[in-house]
Order: structure tokens, then sequence, then C-alpha cells
């Protein structure tokens, strides 16, 4: 409302700057102000293109539906069938993401074991190595082969159900890791071989290996060591999707992982995670065309993760080609961080529910991404396995409905034919036309 | 003695073998023969069996390596002993890169030089090389010994942590963080056993020893410009 001065001149309304946004200015004073650049947990939380902007076209007269209730729509998926004697079977294609003892609390790690195996599927390991408690909670559990190789050792990898060789993260592809010092107890710093209380800073890219030749050796070195038994997984960042892709299974990979940039990290700069990578939605459709033009699509399969939040995003994700999803950041807030219940703590730190990111603080509120024994205590490990098998079965039944909708009888089933985008930008990443027409971005050279 | 004929029977069969021998096997020494420079030759080893290569290797020999003893009789490739836990592994040539990167137990001798990135995120192991050792060596080395007869190349201890570097010749430059450190008795008495252990001609009050700082454990911007 405008506001009128003494002399009864009109003044203008307040014009907050586009470009010099409440935001924007708040980080100039903080940087200002500490000369250090902002850290924090979580992925990019600027709006990109997503799955939001994608919608399924479901039947027709020319497609019939499945029966809701009656007609079965299978969402098993076996992952690793290229090279490992015992690839892993899950019964549904929405995996656990690795998260780190160290960035979670032991309790929390334990709580996604008992949901995944509820569930019927996976979990994984993060840096840090693997926990007694995490293997003996997890039936199926991979085993992150890291550039830090904190707790690395072959006893751990012989027990993995399957050896994920970390490339990159979506959060910040071609960046490490940094575990305050605030967060690592006695037991964080005997795993990972430091002192306590330092900051722990884990490497960009691997101590023995560079390029997709190396990887190759590498990929060997840990076959041999495991017998050719498990299933090899390469996990890249959204950097360049076909062509990290193409390297990955030239190296010999069974899974390709593949991270966009809304993938939540445990503590990053915040310039990297809002500014390096490319949304989840932009990257799936070039790595699968690297997959069909080695023919390998299916032979190798794609996991697909960053910013995966329901049954509706499982179902898009896999139409646009992805074997399978995983989840991190969903996975969390299912166990109850950032819940409401805590806003006057999360106000107390500066925050509100929802927005808190500091996990590498160790100050969490709901106990999970700190290993404070008073904080950890408020989180009950089998309450949030539970809440977190209930939501992953909520998302697998919604994959469900809309894969009956569609006319199929297995989640893989779904198509690019059965989708539309909403805007152009999702049309040209997604590459299914633009609701109402049948033309994307780039089809038919324009 | 057991001859294996890498050419002959493969890698496969090779690590398989070696895999299926159990900690009282009577099958204690095992030959390899016809390496020719394969990559991952007695990877992932678990057993107090003594392994002897004939000839030189390619990458990772020794990877993982627990309770073995393995002697290369030749040079070895890339990360020669990578992540080994325990036992000891012999190169009587040179090595090439990352030997011994982060492992965490075990002794590696390396009779002739060392590449770059020796000791790398070396995370307990004792390392003796003969020779001299290239740039970045013992970056991000967390615990352990790296013991150089000979020369450091450029940045030697680069970011490390708690691990002792100990060089008896010239080091063409410190990494960040990384100083020279104070030879106190305890010292001298891990070189004594190491060079021992490794065959070493050397004495120990020749050598000088580095390590961290430890001005840049705690994330400090006014370091910044170190890193």
């Amino acid at each position: 409302m405008n506001k009128h001065t003494s002399k009864g001149i009109p003044q203008t309304t307040p014009r907050q700057s586009a470009t010099f946004s409440q935001d924007v200015n708040s980080d100039i004073r903080r940087a200002a102000a500490t000369g250090i650049y902002d850290i924090r947990g979580g992925g990019a939380k600027r709006k990109v293109p997503h799955f939001d902007d994608l919608l399924f076209m479901g039947a027709s007269i020319s497609r019939y539906p499945l029966e809701g209730y009656r007609e079965k729509c299978d969402t098993k998926v076996t992952l690793g069938t290229r090279f490992a004697k015992k690839p892993i079977e899950l019964d549904i294609p929405i995996t656990i993401a690795g998260m780190s003892f160290g960035a979670l609390s032991g309790p929390a790690k334990e709580a996604l074991g008992r949901g995944a195996n509820a569930a019927g599927t996976s979990t994984t390991t993060g840096d840090g190595g693997m926990t007694p408690e995490e293997r003996g909670h997890s039936s199926k559990l991979v085993y992150q082969y890291l550039p830090s190789r904190y707790g690395m050792n072959p006893d751990d990898l012989r027990k993995a159900d399957a050896i994920e060789i970390v490339v990159g993260q979506g959060a910040k592809p071609g960046g490490g890791g940094m575990l305050l010092g605030q967060k690592i107890s006695d037991r964080v710093a005997e795993m990972r071989n430091l002192p306590k209380g330092i900051d722990q800073r884990s490497a960009c890219r691997h101590p023995d290996w560079t390029g997709p030749d190396d990887l190759e050796i590498k990929i060997l070195e840990l076959r041999e060591i495991t017998g050719w038994q498990v299933p090899i997984y390469v996990k890249i960042a959204g950097a360049r999707p076909y062509f990290d892709t193409t390297l990955a299974v030239k190296a010999g990979a069974d899974v390709i992982v593949l991270d966009g940039m809304q993938g939540g990290t445990a503590a990053t700069q915040d310039v990297f995670i809002e500014h390096v990578g490319q949304p989840t939605l932009a990257c799936i459709r070039p790595a699968v065309q690297a997959l069909q033009d080695m023919g390998m699509h299916r032979e190798v399969q794609l996991v697909i993760s960053g910013g995966i939040r329901s049954g509706a995003d499982v179902a898009k994700a896999l139409a646009l080609g992805a074997d399978a999803v995983a989840i991190g950041t969903a996975a969390l807030i299912a166990l109850g961080d950032n819940d409401p219940k805590w806003e006057s703590e999360y106000n107390k730190l500066g925050t509100t529910s929802g927005a808190y990111d500091d996990w590498h603080e160790g100050l969490d509120p709901a106990g999970i991404t700190t290993q404070d024994p008073e904080l950890m205590a408020r989180f009950d490990p089998i309450e949030g396995g539970r809440r977190l098998k209930n939501y992953l079965k909520v998302m697998t039944l919604e994959a469900q409905t809309i894969a009956r909708a569609c006319g199929k009888n297995h989640l893989h089933n779904l198509e690019p034919e059965d989708l539309v985008a909403l805007t152009m930008e999702a049309a040209a990443m997604a590459q299914v036309p633009l609701a109402g027409t049948n033309w994307y971005p780039g089809k038919g050279g324009f | 003695m057991q001859t294996f004929d890498l050419e002959a029977q493969g890698l496969r069969a090779l690590n398989e073998t070696l895999h299926a021998q159990a900690a009282n096997t009577n099958q204690t020494a095992w030959e390899i023969v016809n390496a020719k420079g394969s990559h991952a030759i007695a990877v992932g080893l678990d057993a107090p069996i003594e392994v002897t290569v004939k000839g030189s290797t390619g990458y990772y020999c020794g990877g993982m390596n627990k309770q073995a003893t393995i002697n290369v009789h030749g040079s070895a490739g890339p990360g020669v002993g990578e992540n080994m836990m325990s036992g000891t592994i012999v190169v009587e040539g040179d090595a090439s890169q990352y030997a011994g990167a982060t492992g965490h137990g075990g002794l590696l001798v390396i009779k002739g030089n060392a590449s770059s990135r020796c000791g790398i995120s070396m995370k307990g192991i004792d390392i003796v090389v003969h020779g001299n050792i290239g740039h970045m060596s013992a970056f991000m080395a967390q615990s352990g010994n790296l013991v150089v007869l000979g020369d450091a190349g450029d940045a030697l201890g680069d970011s490390c942590y708690e691990a002792h570097l100990f060089v008896r010749g010239k080091v063409k430059s410190l990494g960040a963080d990384c100083e020279k450190k104070e030879m106190r008795p305890e010292h001298i008495e891990i070189l004594k056993d190491l060079l021992a252990r490794a065959g070493a001609d050397a004495k120990p009050e020749e050598f000088t020893r580095y390590g961290s700082a430890r001005n840049l454990y705690n994330f400090d911007v006014d370091n910044a410009s170190a890193y």
C-alpha cells in the first residue's frame, strides 16, 4: 500500500530487488561477518524442472487399464545381472541411498535397515565404513567404496551384497566432503582412524585410480577380491550423464547409480550444492540413451536418485528408462527429520522445520543427523523403521496405481510414451511431448 | 612350493586358489610365474602364506592383503599393496604411483624407487622405500610410518594427519601443514625396527622426521590460503 508523505506526495511501494533479494542479501551479510562460505546439508533448494512438470496420460480407447485391486502390477527388480553371480533381488524398485554412520547416528542407520528390510529393499553404507548394527539390520546392504576409504577393509567388503564405487554425488559433482569436528565421537574417530574433534576431510577423487581405464582395473580388483559374487555399482553425479554412463559401462559396471543435483549431502558448501551439477530430470534420458547406444539398457541397470519423493516420481523415473530409484532425503523425513513437532527447537537454532539443513553441526533436534547421546535418545529406531516401511509401501502403491492406470502389469513397462510435459523445459529434458502437442524441443531439428 | 603359471591358468584361478588357503594350510609357499605385468595379482589374500611373483606386476598387486607375505621379483605397477591390512609385501624393483595407498596395516617394502603419491591416505601401514619417492607422497596420510632412505619429491605430507614421515635424503618441498619434527627416542626405536624388518642398511639417526603441524585440523578462514 502506498504511503503519503506529510507533503501529500505519493510514495512508491518499497520494492525488493529480484537480483538482490532478501535471501541473497542475507548471504552477503553472513559472508561479510564470518569470512567463510556457508556449509549445509541437503540438496539443491533452487527450483528446477522436475518430475512435477510431467504428467501421465493414463488409459484411453487405444490403451486399456488394469483393475486396481484385482490385476497384478509387479514391482520386483533385479540389480547386477551383467557379471555378478549373486545379483540383488528387490521386491520394490526403491532403494535407500548411501548415508554415512557419522553423518547419521547409529540408531538412524539401524532404522533405515529395519525399514528397508520390511519393505524388501536394500540400504547403503556411506563414508565411514560399515557398522555391525547396520549389517545386522540390513538383509541387503550395498557397501560404498569411496575416495576417503574411511573404515574400508576387505572383511566388510566381502560381507556386502553389492559394492558401490562412488565417483560423484549429485549435490557436489567433483567435490569431497567434510565431517566437522563436533560430530566426531570416539567411535566415529576410531572407525576413520583420525583424532577426535578434528574436521575430517573426504577426498574428492580416489587415491589409487584416475580415469576410465584405471576404473576398469579397479573394478577387476574388487571383483577378484570378492570372487565375482556381488554386483559392482558405479555412482555418478549429474554432470555428464551420457559420457559418464558410457565410460562406467565400458569399465565393467553392473549398475549405474545416477544422482541429480537435488540429491542430498551431509555437508557441503551451499554454492556448490546450488551451482554445480544438473537437475535429475535432465540426466535420465542421456544416461538411458547411452545404455541403449551400447545395447546395454536393462543389461546394466540404472538407479536414479535426487529428489524422489512419491510413487509418482518413482513411476516417472521408471517411465523414462530407469530400473530403480534411490531415496535419501525423503527417507530421513520419513524417519522424522525436520518434523514440525520440534519447531520450537528449530527456532532456537535460527531456522524452522522444513528448512533445517545444518546437519553437519550435530545439533539435530530430531536426533537423526547427530552423534550427541541426548539428542540421539529422542529417536526410536524401531518406530523409525516402521515409519520408513510405511512410506516405502505407500510409494510403491502409488507407483502401481499409476502403472495400472497406464495399463502396465509391471512398473518397468511404463514408458516415455505414457508421459507429457507441462513446460518446455521439462519437455526438452525428458524428451516427451509438451502437453497438447506431439512435439518437444529438439524433435525434428527444432 | 606350489607353482602357478598365471598365463596358462588365468587370474581368476590364481586368486581363487590363494583365497582357498585356510589359516592352517600346509601349502604355505607359492610361486607365480609368467606374471607379465598382469593386474590384481594375489589380491584379497587372508592366510599366512608366502607368495613369490616372478616378474613385474600391473595394478594393485597384493591389494587389501591380510597375513600373507608377497615378494615381487620385479617392479610393481600402480597401487601395490593398496589398502593392505596386515602381512608383508616386498618389491625388489621400483613401484609406480600410489604404493600402499590407504593401507591400514602391515609392512610394504620397496627396494627401488617409488613414484608419486606413495602412501597416499595411509591409515596405519608401514612403508619403507630404499630409494626415492615422488611428489605428493603421504598426501592426507592419517597414521603409520613412511620411511625413505633416498630423497622425497615435492609437497611431501601435504594435509597429513598423524602419520610419521622419515626421510634420510633431501626433501624437495613440504606440502601444506607438513613440518619438520623433533626426532625423539621413541621415533628412533620405530625406525630401528622398521629398517631391520625391511633389510635396509641405514642408521635411524641419519633420518629427519616430518609430520603434521596440525594447523589445518579445524577449518579457519585465516588459513584459507594454505589449502
